[in-house]
């Protein structure tokens, strides 16, 4: 980029207009930056092959978290339960598996995906014609009485003891689950993979670019016409059926599920690990959900009472200095050096 | 007494009485967010630790109950003024997801430190003689503590609707959540409001604290485990509104009252669905701006 | 001279080899170490410590040493996740605690996987020990206290009729469904069954209770979590005066907690508990135990019955030590020392069903009085001996599987 020093005014518009122009058309390609997360996320599966389970739980969190992203970073819709459709992707495969013999686990996925999604649909459809604190709260609410009814008909869910022994068949009928959980990590990064390859595509699209729309300024995405409650119950749709695979997975990395993944510590849990991140920049779920649970299971190794205190100072000190979440941080960070590097 | 109206008078009495503690630890918390806008979601740590002073008045100092309940609301409130002015001042600005962060962390950090300092194991506090038992009106008895609560909670509404209604600094609290910017234009210090606000919420909730002793037991998780009821009464009522509060928390505590005891197997529902079917007719709560 | 010194090499080492070699034993230790019910597991924790401070020679020159992890919330996956580390990484060689059902439950595939004996010194769901035959449980199974409490109450205590009243959650669904059925056996009849909402909030129980009150049973057994649930039920009991009005409290030891005892105040004076400890059994162990237990934590601090279960869990585990001389590392031969395994701790004679690998032990039927002292306290009325899981003798819904 040349830096010229004369101020000849009709250079200067159509400079930064190439630049403005150039901008959009380049930005949905995949920088060489990106690759970095999953270079690490595949490193991790080498250089710790005996915390691949905890790394599996990691990744459901990340792809979690990604789905909250998209509704909370994108299109800027604060919910306090999303933990429902994570509880319902993870019953779908349990009761699937302990009830109608369904042990197939990729297919589970997609089955957790449409469920879900189907649910988040109809609420989104009634729930998204509100903001704010009441959304909040209706959200909340819904969540909470979906555990509720699990309660109620603990004769289908097990209630808080859960469905106990799932088994799932080896993957592609070949590879089968290990005590170390080599197997679910690959499945794990790969479900994830896909799945943020799909959300990446959304957000670089039209729909994405009117979701940031709504999300800065909705008064005026009416203005120009565009159909708001359609694209929110749109996304909506789609962070739900996400939430519920990540919610599946949860369910066959642990072959296990009981009603507490419908918990609004897991709604509220999610939220702060995206906030912690950094929202609406996709890597912000990576960082803050990686962030929170290394340091969580650090912390809770070091003082198994008091490692909340840790966590919490944590937290304070994100919002203190680090305003944009941690992806913020790096962002600036990479400012920093662009600028360094220019001058 | 006749049986439905027996039920009757008891769900209303209980009611009431679970009211009045939703209604004196969540005012605090309606007044902040629709004075200042700000999400405090540490406002469930100050309720806890008013309960924890007391504990340790009563207990370690020795001092009775209801002394106890006072010195330790005047104690938090005053605490929690250097949290206004230093922490939470910064960040009226910010996102309400930028406070909810802090709000948490200080809420983490609070949990921790006060499992240290007390352990985890539940407290309780000892009750003076008049406050154990019954009180008998002749046709049926009502256990005295509730209906302490009761009596407690209308002196407070009293006092609470007076200053707001009647004096000057109600006034200046209410043109300043109407419209900050008016308000701050015709000359009323709404830094200096914040901070009084804000500490006699964090008093009030502290006072609702060591009233939840008696009812629910105290850990350093109390914190965390009743604020999505604190929300909810919140919400309901209508952020700032001292009217809406109340009456979300009779609604609110009757409802349920009355949920779990014609209903048992779902009685907790009912508080969620009442909340769900107000706020789908008036989104911002009973008393609440739009 | 060289035969001096072979013959003194040889010697030394044939004493060499027939010295025990010095283990050191991991344990991993798996509670609920914070968060809302941080109290039980250290209830728990509290007791493991203080086995091993004060028997850590019983065992030399082996030594033990305790790998503790943070349990998580009762979902079960932060336990799996916490305990499969701890045999992967930590190479822990017994595993030890579990407050929670979930947590045991969504362990069982991994420990049978893994070859890993595991205690249970809490979790209570009955058929847990089905699920793997590497598990043994040193605590309880809802029915153990619950079941016998049922032809009790009808035979001894008179209730004709009784309503049941639990917190809406497996353990509470358990215990109930033991009582009405030892109940129902004797000859009573239960008039009516409340859910007290969810376990994670102590509610308001006067609705629940006014309803029961109108009903006027003779008796109400009450299950919930131990802790500040426990003590909500004695309030709500007191203030709605419900032993004037003739209708007598009983319930799993769970309903006074030793620790929580003297804050309940008269309310509780007259309620029957049945359970497989008390601060105030009489017995040999016992008396050191809460001897102890003051010492170490102070006069203010109270064991319970989660406590007792710690202490003989280590107990147990001390013992197995003694009888493979260290050599923990044969799962199945763990297992099989475990099998049968018999001692007279705090609660009395404890003894693994070899055949259920869950534990038997003694029912005492508790009345909460008040000493001479002021202080309240707790007589046994009665005794049932080396009471078994029924949920599995009788073949129960999943204890049959």
């Amino acid at each position: 980029m040349a830096v010229s020093n004369t101020m000849t005014a009709p250079a200067k518009p159509a400079a930064s207009r190439e630049e403005a122009a150039s901008f959009l058309i380049k930005r949905h390609r995949f920088r060489a930056a990106e690759a970095l997360p999953w270079l690490i996320a595949i490193a991790v599966y080498f250089i710790f092959p005996d915390r691949m389970t905890f790394g599996s739980q990691v990744l459901v969190m990340i792809m979690f978290a990604l789905s909250l992203d998209l509704i909370l970073g994108y299109a800027g819709i604060v919910t306090l339960g999303h933990a429902a459709f994570f509880g319902i992707g993870a019953y779908t495969v349990g009761l699937g598996a302990a009830k109608l013999g369904w042990t197939e686990p990729v297919s589970g996925l997609f089955a957790a995906a449409i469920v879900a999604g189907l649910v988040g649909f109809m609420t989104g459809w009634f729930l998204l014609r509100y903001r704010g604190l009441t959304l909040l709260m209706l959200t909340l609410a819904t969540a909470i009485m979906l555990q509720e009814a699990g309660n109620l008909r603990s004769d289908l869910s097990g209630g808080y003891d859960g469905l106990p022994g799932l088994t799932f068949d080896p993957l592609f009928g070949k590879f089968d689950y290990d005590l170390y959980g080599h197997t679910y990590y690959i499945y794990a990064l790969v479900a994830l993979a896909v799945v943020f390859y799909v959300v990446r595509r959304i957000v670089y699209s039209p729909f994405g670019a009117a979701l940031t729309g709504i999300r800065e300024n909705v008064r005026r995405m009416h203005a120009i016409g565009s159909p708001v409650h359609g694209r929110l119950v749109m996304v909506y749709t789609i962070a739900a059926a996400i939430a519920g695979i990540a919610g599946a997975l949860f369910t066959q990395t642990n072959a296990y599920v009981t009603l507490t993944v419908f918990d609004f510590d897991n709604s509220a849990k999610v939220m702060v690990m995206l906030i912690l991140g950094g929202t609406g920049r996709l890597y912000g779920a990576f960082l803050g959900a990686a962030v929170y649970m290394i340091l969580e299971d650090h912390l809770s190794k070091l003082s198994p009472t008091f490692w909340q205190f840790g966590i919490g100072l944590l937290l304070v000190l994100a919002v203190l200095f680090a305003r944009r979440g941690l992806m913020g941080l790096i962002e600036d960070a990479a400012k920093f050096v662009a600028k360094r590097r220019q001058s | 007494m006749p049986h439905v109206a027996n039920i009757a008078v008891s769900i209303l009495f209980d009611g009431l009485a679970y009211a009045m503690f939703l209604f004196i630890t969540s005012v605090g918390l309606s007044v902040t967010m629709g004075l200042m806008n700000f999400v405090n979601l540490a406002h469930g740590a100050f309720a806890m630790a008013g309960g924890y002073i007391v504990v340790t008045l009563t207990r370690t100092l020795g001092i009775d109950f209801v002394p106890s309940l006072i010195i330790a609301s005047v104690l938090v409130g005053i605490i929690s003024i250097p949290f206004e002015r230093g922490l939470y001042r910064r960040l009226y600005k910010a996102t309400d997801l930028e406070q909810v962060l802090l709000t948490i962390g200080l809420a983490f950090m609070a949990i921790a430190t006060f499992t240290y300092f007390y352990g985890p194991i539940p407290k309780s506090v000892p009750l003076p003689t008049w406050l154990q038992g019954d009180i008998n009106l002749g046709f049926r008895a009502f256990p005295s503590y509730r209906a302490f609560l009761i009596v407690l909670g209308v002196i407070l509404i009293v006092v609470l609707w007076y200053v707001f209604e009647r004096t000057n600094i109600g006034a200046k609290i209410r043109a300043a959540v109407d419209n900050r910017r008016m308000a701050e234009s015709v000359g009323i210090n709404v830094d200096r409001l914040f901070t009084l606000t804000f500490a006699v919420g964090s008093g009030l909730a502290a006072l609702g604290g060591g009233l939840a002793i008696q009812l629910f037991g105290l850990t350093p998780y109390f914190a965390v485990l009743y604020l999505v009821l604190f929300l909810i009464v919140v919400a309901v009522g209508g952020l700032g509104s001292l009217k809406g509060t109340l009456l979300a928390a009779l609604v609110l505590g009757v409802f349920d009252t009355a949920g779990k005891y014609l209903f048992a197997d779902a009685g907790g529902f009912f508080i969620y669905a009442v909340t769900v079917v107000v706020l789908l007719i008036k989104p911002a709560g009973f008393y609440g701006r739009e | 001279m060289q035969i001096f010194r072979w013959v003194g090499a040889a010697a030394l080492a044939l004493a060499v080899g027939g010295m025990a070699q010095a283990e050191t034993v991991k344990i991993g230790v798996v509670l609920s170490l914070s968060g809302a019910n941080a109290d039980l597991g250290h209830q728990i924790d509290k007791a493991f410590d203080l086995y091993v401070k004060l028997h850590a020679n019983d065992i030399a020159p082996h030594k033990v040493e305790l790998v503790k992890r943070d349990e998580g919330p009762p979902t079960g996956a932060q336990a799996k996740t916490v305990a499969t580390e701890l045999i992967t990484n930590d190479k822990v060689q017994i595993l030890a605690g579990f407050v929670f059902s979930p947590s045991a439950i969504a362990l069982a595939p991994v420990v049978t996987q893994a070859k890993m004996p595991m205690i249970i010194a809490n979790a209570g769901t009955a058929w847990i020990t089905n699920l793997s035959p590497y598990i043994a449980r040193l605590s309880f199974s809802m029915w153990h206290p619950a079941y016998p409490m049922g032809a009790y109450a009808f035979n001894t205590i008179g209730c004709k009729t009784a309503a049941v009243a639990y917190t809406d959650f497996p353990p509470g669904k358990d215990s109930t469904e033991a009582f009405v059925k030892g109940f129902e056996m004797a000859g009573g009849k239960v008039s009516m069954s409340i859910p007290l909402g969810s376990p994670v909030q102590v509610p308001d129980f006067t609705p629940f209770f006014q309803r029961i009150k109108d009903a006027h049973p003779d008796c109400m057994y009450v299950f919930i979590p131990s802790g500040a649930h426990a003590t909500g039920v004695m309030k709500a009991y007191g203030e709605l005066g419900m032993r004037k009005a003739g209708i007598k409290l009983i319930g799993p030891m769970d309903l006074v907690p030793d620790n929580k005892l003297q804050d309940m105040g008269d309310a509780a004076i007259g309620t029957i508990v049945m359970g497989h400890y008390a601060v105030d059994l009489d017995n040999p162990e016992n008396k050191a135990f809460l001897a102890a237990w003051h010492k170490e934590y102070g006069a203010d601090s109270y064991p319970d019955f989660m406590s007792a279960a710690g202490w003989d869990t280590m107990h147990a585990i001390f013992d197995t030590i003694k009888k493979l001389d260290g050599k923990m590392s044969d799962g199945a031969k763990v297992i099989d020392a475990l099998k049968g395994w018999s001692a007279d701790g705090p609660r009395g004679r404890v003894t693994i069903d070899p055949a259920t690998r869950d534990v038997v032990q003694d029912e005492h039927a508790i009345e909460v009085i008040r000493r001479p002292d002021g202080k309240l306290g707790e007589k046994v009325l009665g005794t049932t001996k080396a009471v078994k899981d029924e949920c599995k003798e009788l073949k129960i819904g999943r204890c049959g599987s």
